[in-house]
């Protein structure tokens, strides 16, 4: 499998540019044992990212056709050319503010439409590349260099954002646990319709060392305990849920009804 | 520029119509097959006529949630191999902008259509404008160069778009048809010829996308979906696409081509058209709607022995400094008559130092002969 792997990524590509300790590799893995365990041919592939450490998993990696476009646009791109050309199977690959605030708008319209594409938001709850400032989906307290006393605003939920935007398929899972993260892609990716899939992944450089993680083990060991399965949540209560990720499938189209 | 007949998606003929729906008649005619748009005053006729008719032709249509929407599925449809379109006015070009200044920088071919209308800002939406001609131009951050043409007539709403989409194929660039609300709404004659002449997208598999040999070269451009594991970026790229974000050479080599494409071709461009200029000794330049008024306040002059002349700029951008230069020369004057504050008449002065007199009007409505006669028998020297 690894040896498949390798196969499809740009060897110029490498040295990659993510920082030591960021999740986004383990993602990017993830992504690509997705397309190689369903037998995905790349060449049918189209990877369209935005602006941010999480565009470039794709972009230039990917041994694909990639579109790495503007700022929180890359849902619109990626609407364009599957709308022209159905046979693309189009999958984005963005962060979090990208495809959340700047792109917030985008998200939205492409979910109520039920775009048929995969949207993989790889969430690290923070404005990396730029240098570590609050984003829209940053925890209530947590220190960036834009909240140097702490965020004072809530974050967005995703998942529930897109749910009730009229996603068809909507999930989450973190890169500290790629086997159920490389499933649950799979299944976003066979999906007919608008798939989404939050996939929090750490981000030591900006968000970790400010917030009281003291290596990047730490902070992806974290990420796995705080982690609790959708089913189970349902029986506990919102004290309980206090500091956790609810991880799972939350929308799935019908076991046998086909597309919703 | 090599161009090749096809059958007019239109029976040929005479048709009484409106100029924005001529514009979206001559997008089908060229080949447009994609659409992406969002409501807006006075440019929405165009997304109405373009709905009915992709249908009919087997193309797509969508309307985005915003005009940023809009031209970015214009350039994803364009990556995916369409003839791409997208209309909207001057509050919509602000917000198109950045995405102007990415189809710029990754080459891509796309058809931008400006039916101008009172500004700034909301302004006027049902007034008529000529404020966006610096905008189309400048609008997006870093140089650029891009093809504006400024229709006078519902013929040239047709004809014109088609142009429009010839230029933006043949130079990898986004292409604008700088309308305004005058000529969006009028209705007149439309003649449509059986034939229509195309440029098609340049393939060449195996060479890379976004380089050439040449300084001005346009690099072949292959679509998603064909295998050629394509790296499309807004970054600087090398001629493969990765990304060059801290190569001086890289970055300076992809700038100049970027202009010199277009810069070094104006010719295939330039379009301007002289009215009584063998002898005018006053100069009239005037361009879109405006035009006609100016046409007929020279054809005034003249009866009452006033040697006056018109050149009216059919293309705007690449600017035709030869024809201004020529005009300079030939007359003592130029009066610029436009409804903005003098964005083309300031433009002239770089290219003559022949006295140019800005014949400015910007409270929505058109300009009229009677007013240019008036301000050119004021204004002589």
């Amino acid at each position: 499998m690894n040896e498949k792997i390798f196969q499809m990524i740009n060897p110029q590509a490498f040295p990659t540019p993510f920082c030591p300790g960021c999740g986004h590799g383990i993602l990017m893995g993830a992504v690509l044992r997705a397309i190689a365990e369903l037998e995905y041919d790349m060449k049918q592939m189209l990877f369209v990212s935005g602006i941010g450490c999480a565009a470039w998993i794709p972009s230039p990696h990917f041994k694909a056709d990639t579109l790495h476009t503007l700022h929180g646009r890359a849902i619109p791109y990626a609407t364009g050319a599957k709308l022209f050309n159905s046979k693309l199977k189009v999958m984005v690959i963005s962060g979090d503010g990208d495809l959340s605030s700047i792109g917030g708008n985008h998200l939205i319209h492409a979910a109520r439409r039920n775009m048929d594409m995969t949207v993989v938001c790889a969430n690290n709850a923070i404005y990396g590349m730029t240098g570590g400032q609050v984003a829209s989906t940053t925890p209530i307290g947590s220190l960036t260099t834009t909240t140097p006393k702490g965020n004072l605003e809530r974050p967005f939920d995703l998942c529930k954002l897109v749910e009730a935007s009229g996603a068809t398929y909507v999930a989450r899972q973190p890169v500290a646990t790629p086997i159920p993260l490389t499933r649950i892609l799979k299944n976003a990716i066979v999906h007919r319709g608008f798939s989404f899939v939050d996939v929090p992944s750490p981000c030591p450089t900006q968000f970790g060392r400010r917030n009281a993680f003291r290596t990047a083990y730490e902070m992806i060991k974290a990420l796995k305990e705080s982690c609790i399965p959708v089913e189970k949540a349902k029986s506990l209560d919102p004290a309980e849920l206090q500091g956790k990720v609810i991880v799972g499938e939350f929308v799935k189209p019908e076991e046998k009804g086909g597309r919703p | 520029m090599q161009l090749h007949k096809i059958k007019s998606a239109l029976p040929a003929g005479w048709y009484f119509m409106q100029g924005d729906e001529a514009c979206a008649e001559g997008a089908i005619a060229a080949g447009c097959r994609f659409y992406a748009g969002y409501p807006i005053t006075p440019a929405s006729e165009i997304m109405i006529r373009m709905v009915h008719r992709l249908s009919e032709v087997g193309g797509v249509f969508i309307q985005m949630e915003d005009e940023i929407g809009s031209i970015s599925s214009v350039i994803g449809a364009s990556w995916a191999g369409a003839k791409a379109m997208t209309a909207t006015s001057g509050p919509g070009i602000s917000l198109m902008t950045e995405g102007i200044g990415y189809a710029v920088i990754t080459e891509t071919p796309c058809v931008i259509v400006d039916v101008q209308r009172a500004g700034p800002s909301t302004g006027q939406a049902t007034r008529p404008a000529q404020g966006d001609v610096m905008q189309v131009k400048w609008g997006p951050h870093g140089d650029n160069e891009i093809v504006a043409l400024a229709p006078w007539s519902v013929q040239e709403m047709y004809d014109l778009t088609i142009k429009a989409f010839n230029f933006a194929e043949r130079f990898r660039i986004p292409a604008f048809l700088l309308a305004d609300e005058a000529v969006g709404h009028l209705r007149e004659t439309l003649v449509v010829k059986k034939d229509v002449e195309v440029f098609d997208r340049f393939k060449a598999p195996g060479l890379p996308p976004f380089g050439t040999d040449q300084p001005n070269g346009v690099p072949p451009m292959p679509a998603f979906g064909e295998g050629a594991n394509l790296l499309v970026t807004g970054s600087t790229h090398d001629p493969w696409g990765f990304r060059k974000t801290a190569d001086s050479a890289v970055q300076a080599r992809l700038t100049e081509r970027l202009i010199r494409k277009v810069q070094d071709f104006k010719s295939e461009v330039i379009e301007t058209e002289s009215h009584f200029l063998e002898d005018a000794e006053v100069g009239v330049l005037a361009y879109g709607f405006t035009a006609r008024a100016a046409l007929q306040a020279v054809k005034t002059l003249r009866k009452e022995g006033t040697k006056a002349g018109l050149l009216r700029l059919v293309s705007i951008w690449p600017f035709p400094d030869e024809a201004i230069s020529e005009l300079g020369k030939r007359c003592r004057e130029i009066f610029v008559p436009e409804m903005n504050r003098g964005q083309i008449a300031g433009e002239l002065k770089k290219y003559t130092r022949t006295p140019v007199i800005s014949l400015p009007k910007t409270n929505g409505e058109v300009i009229g002969p009677a007013e240019i006669v008036e301000e050119i028998r004021r204004n002589r020297v």
